[in-house]
């Protein structure tokens, strides 16, 4: 699916302990497994299950999706600034398939 | 003679009558096996142990106009340190094909508890939060939305 594409907005510039907000979209149908096409069948579950979040390697936030949510998951979530470093997101499919995305901040 | 035959087919028509009485409580009842379910859900989610109903932020829209995108944002007070934090939150809704919407794993680096994403409503129903801090404790909140249109695509 070349169609799926990730977008992050995490804030270039922060001061140490100021808390930012990130935010994240992914273009992705998350079919649920129970809608139906024009021609009435059902279109197979492919939904976007997993996402996590990692800041200079650790762990720092994840979310698992479930198909009562919406197209194009949007996730939008806080962070406590402390030192500059890297973002890294990623996404997982049902097929496995990951999509990632990074983001830099730089914190003084 | 004929007395008798009549009264034989009314006993006929009793039992047909007491046999679709309990057709319609079986059917009755599996309406309400998805109510059933969330309860199954939760208990198996807190360990049987439960939760406490608290107040927690949970915004929510009251109406929803389009069960498809529904905003759902929440923000726990929690110092998120290392011996008091919240861990994981769950959203569930009650009417929906399935309770589960989605589960949150916090730590403690992120200082700040709280999210925001869009989900799928199929009916007007409730909206459940809850959260597990690091001792297993649970604590719960729910909130009534009115959905117009259904999502899920039913």
């Amino acid at each position: 699916m070349s169609s799926v594409k990730p977008r992050g907005k995490v804030p270039k510039k922060a001061s140490i302990d100021e808390v930012i907000e990130i935010k994240t979209l992914i273009r992705h149908p998350m079919h649920s497994g129970r809608m139906k096409d024009k021609d009435g069948k059902i279109i197979p579950r492919q939904i976007i299950n997993a996402f996590k979040v990692e800041f200079e390697g650790k762990e720092i936030f994840s979310m698992k999706l479930e198909p009562s949510i919406s197209t194009n998951p949007y996730i939008a979530f806080p962070y406590k600034a402390k030192k500059s470093g890297t973002f890294n997101f990623e996404w997982t499919d049902d097929n496995g398939k990951k999509y990632t995305m990074k983001r830099k901040m730089k914190v003084s | 003679m004929k007395i008798k035959k009549m009264a034989q087919i009314r006993r006929r028509d009793a039992m047909a009558i007491i046999l679709g009485t309990a057709g319609a409580f079986i059917m009755s009842s599996s309406v309400y096996a998805s109510k059933d379910k969330f309860t199954q859900r939760i208990n198996k989610i807190t360990n049987n142990k439960g939760a406490k109903e608290t107040e927690i932020f949970l915004d929510v829209p009251e109406i929803a106009e389009n069960g498809n995108q529904v905003k759902v944002n929440f923000e726990i007070e929690s110092p998120m340190s290392q011996n008091d934090y919240i861990k994981t939150v769950y959203i569930l809704a009650d009417g929906n094909p399935s309770p589960d919407v989605a589960k949150f794993s916090f730590s403690q680096e992120m200082g700040v508890c709280s999210a925001t994403t869009r989900m799928r409503l199929s009916k007007t129903q409730n909206v459940y939060l809850l959260a597990e801090n690091n001792n297993n404790q649970f604590f719960m909140t729910k909130s009534m939305v009115k959905v117009t249109i259904g999502g899920c695509g039913g």
